[in-house]
């Protein structure tokens, strides 16, 4: 990378690419029997760019964790097995050298001011005050949030902007090594191409080398230099084998391998996964309808204190058999919209009302109807699965719609079987995988058999087998005669759901009030 | 939520003096006031706070906005300390054992008005500080140990995400069948279990911004401050305010002889 030196004159530290050398690493996390990783041989060049891939369990976060230092010591419990080394030297004794990117946004920002929060890494790292201040400049014109004010309030930000000032903080610290675990999976489609564009330009300009955790191959494939695809050390027959699967430069893995990868999970550009297609197109009875709604999160008793609904004057109907998909920009109030669809916020204006045959003796307005009524008529399913787990084991979760309403436990056998769950029956659920916890959410809400289905991003985040996994099994409830009602950025989805699709437009109105 | 954690877009006078300076005058206020049960010291203490309202920014609109729970709870102290207090003096009200007397009613209102004296400036102090400066100003001029104020400083600004989540778990909560509804036995379980799925969560949250954390750094023995925090003519001023208050509330009392402190 002849660019290593680029646009870095007038500044005392430039960066050093850094290198970095597995030989039979291995890492077992403390109170876990099964090492994450094991037996790793790995060496990747000063400058290089390489996508990391695999199915979800072979360790890809754990080995960004040890190469950022954070991992924790030995004495945690933890078992480290040969060595993993930058420029030579292990990672914990080298503050700054690595530079470390999460999934969360919301947990990526430190401090509420944005030239605070850049300037943070570089604190730490006792750099002195006036080049602090250079390089916050620079990494904030780097990252394109230059235009901001230093002191503009980092919660104000959207996702794609929180995730470009992280990467700010962390070319502040001028790393010679910048480490992206799933930087974009919580990211509308403009908010992944924002950073994207914002970690190829400042590469080029650093020529720091740099390690991606994606499932989302397109997405990266033009910005690295190879593939590297890690297998878990143990086979499900519980055989040893090389951590590293295969690796090469991304066409010519793509191409020997792509089809495995797709079996695997991993989204490889050119193949949409396989689904099964809509066999009717449902009744059209018509199910629940919003008449000019508008929407707030306020709670009602704090409404009315100037500040407006985010979307008002709504008007959309929702029937038997037929998908309706949710679309439009973040801040548009998409959630907020199928929230209250779903009888779990109060309408700030207008109203949502349930046909007779699924309120059946319950009520016209979803939002009067109690917990026991609204989950027997609409299910909801929420775009992070945590916040829905209420008990302590898989079983449990989906016996709690059953057992309120009174049933027996039919209908959770076939869905645990339905969505794959069938061998994690005792697993807490906060200790799924997050396609297993997707799966799970899912499986929760439908135990109750509601005649409407609502999902909030229901493919955030989600890897292709899981992704398509989902998409037929709701064409199956279409099918049947459920109504679906998606929130979603995926246009791919929502072309498998068919149906309709309500546009939001953006309501940035309440200025100041973010 | 969030909102009433930041400053916003305050430009008022104190909100450029150091929040050190500001502690140490909010600190000689309640110490007078915490001293004596009396209308006058109180009395005199709110008027002077009145009167520098504008200096911080703050509305009467804003002040209710921020410090309602406070202003009612110094309200309702009052009043129980009128009708409850033994009587002295003329009687005004006889209502069997709730009686309010002269001696009562003036011991309620030196209640509730040193009840107002003491919050006023807490939420003056907080809504003219930015908690970025505070901290600055904590380990850079009050020497604590910088971990521990920062660490505070990052936490805090997960309690707004908190007041969110809280929402979103009660609707995801209810989208399960678990409703808020039923026998005070039901809500108090419900609410117990929301609070589980919240700590959770910030559980969650925290320890990811602990790695954000480490990760860039955080942690090393050595650091330096990209923001420089500074004593300012202003910040002598705003001691010396509030040193004067301090003594005029003292001077007030004893002068029209209402002082009357608790310990002795």
């Amino acid at each position: 990378m002849a660019a290593s030196v680029a646009g870095a004159a007038g500044t005392s530290a430039v960066t050093r690419p850094a290198s970095v050398s597995a030989r039979g690493w291995g890492w077992r996390h403390a109170g876990r029997t099964a090492p994450a990783v094991q037996g790793l041989d790995l060496d990747i060049r000063p400058g290089e760019r390489v996508l990391l891939l695999g199915a979800s369990g072979a360790g890809k976060s754990t080995l960004l964790h040890a190469l950022a230092g954070v991992l924790g010591d030995d004495d945690d419990g933890a078992d480290e097995a040969g060595t993993l080394l930058i420029d030579g030297t292990p990672p914990r004794g080298q503050r700054g050298r690595a530079g470390l990117m999460q999934q969360d946004p919301e947990t990526q920002v430190v401090l509420s001011r944005l030239g605070d929060d850049v300037a943070f890494g570089a604190e730490n790292l006792a750099v002195p005050r006036d080049e602090i201040w250079r390089r916050v400049g620079e990494a904030l014109d780097d990252v394109g949030l230059g235009g901001l004010a230093l002191d503009h309030p980092t919660s104000a930000l959207s996702g794609g902007q929180k995730q470009r000032l992280a990467l700010a903080g962390i070319l502040a610290m001028r790393p010679g090594l910048v480490l992206l675990d799933e930087p974009t999976a919580n990211l509308d489609p403009a908010g992944v191409l924002e950073v994207r564009d914002a970690v190829g330009r400042s590469l080029d300009k650093t020529g720091a080398t740099m390690i991606v955790v994606e499932h989302r191959v397109a997405v990266w494939k033009d910005l690295v230099d190879r593939i590297v695809v890690l297998q878990p050390g143990l086979s499900s027959s519980g055989a040893q084998q090389p951590a590293v699967l295969l690796e090469g430069r991304p066409g010519e893995v793509l191409d020997q391998a792509g089809r495995m990868l797709a079996a695997a999970g991993v989204w490889v550009p050119g193949l949409v996964p396989a689904t099964r297609p809509r066999a009717n197109s449902g009744s059209g009875e018509l199910r629940l309808a919003a008449e000019r709604l508008a929407v707030s999160r306020e709670p009602a008793r704090r409404r009315g204190r100037g500040r407006a609904p985010v979307q008002s004057g709504i008007d959309a109907g929702v029937s038997a058999g037929r998908a309706l998909t949710v679309t439009g920009p973040n801040g548009a109030g998409k959630s907020t919209f199928a929230l209250t669809l779903a009888g779990l916020l109060a309408p700030a204006d207008g109203k949502v009302g349930a046909a007779v045959g699924l309120a059946a003796g319950a009520g016209t307005d979803p939002f009067k109807w109690k917990a026991k009524q609204l989950i027997a008529r609409i299910g909801t399913v929420f775009q992070e699965p945590e916040h829905q787990f209420v008990t302590g084991t898989v079983l449990d979760e989906l016996m709690v719609g059953p057992r309120h309403l009174g049933r027996g436990a039919e209908a959770v056998d076939e869905l645990l079987a339905r969505l794959r769950l069938d061998h994690l029956t005792e697993a807490n659920p906060y200790t799924l995988s997050g396609g297993e916890k997707r799966r799970l959410s899912v499986a929760t809400v439908l135990a109750a058999r509601p005649k409407v289905l609502v999902l909030d991003e229901p493919t955030f985040g989600q890897d292709a087998r899981t992704w398509a996994e989902l998409a037929s099994f709701l064409t199956e409830l279409l099918d049947a005669g459920t109504a679906v009602v998606s929130v979603t950025h995926d246009e791919e989805f929502t072309a498998v759901l068919g149906g309709s699709e309500l546009r939001l437009r953006s309501a940035r109105l309440e200025a100041g009030a973010a | 939520m969030r909102e009433a954690l930041t400053i916003g877009g305050n430009s008022a006078p104190l909100t450029r003096a150091n929040p050190l300076a500001k502690f140490a005058a909010v600190v000689f206020i309640t110490a007078v006031l915490a001293v004596s049960i009396d209308w006058v010291s109180a009395g005199t203490a709110l008027a002077a706070e009145f009167a520098l309202f504008g200096l911080a920014g703050l509305t009467l609109r804003l002040l209710w906005q921020r410090g309602w729970p406070l202003i009612i709870a110094a309200a309702v102290g009052g009043w129980s300390t009128a009708i409850l207090s033994a009587d002295s003096g003329r009687m005004l009200v006889d209502a069997g054992i709730w009686s309010i007397s002269e001696g009562s009613l003036e011991l309620g209102l030196g209640f509730m008005l040193r009840g107002l004296a003491i919050a006023l400036p807490a939420i003056l102090l907080m809504s003219c500080t930015d908690p970025t400066d505070l901290a600055d100003a904590l380990a850079q001029k009050a020497r604590l140990p910088h971990r521990f104020v920062l660490g505070t400083l990052a936490a805090m600004r997960l309690v707004g995400l908190m007041a969110e989540e809280w929402q979103t778990i009660g609707m995801a909560r209810r989208a399960r069948g678990i409703g808020s509804h039923g026998t005070p036995l039901q809500r108090l379980r419900a609410t117990l279990g929301q609070s589980f799925g919240l700590l959770v969560q910030a559980v969650r949250r925290a320890s990811r911004l602990a790695v954000t954390m480490e990760a860039r750094g955080f942690g090393g023995a050595e650091r330096t401050w990209a923001r420089e925090s500074t004593f300012a003519r202003i910040d002598i001023w705003v001691v010396l305010g509030g040193a004067l208050i301090a003594a005029a509330a003292l001077a007030a009392a004893v002068t029209a002889g209402t002082w009357n402190p608790v310990l002795s």
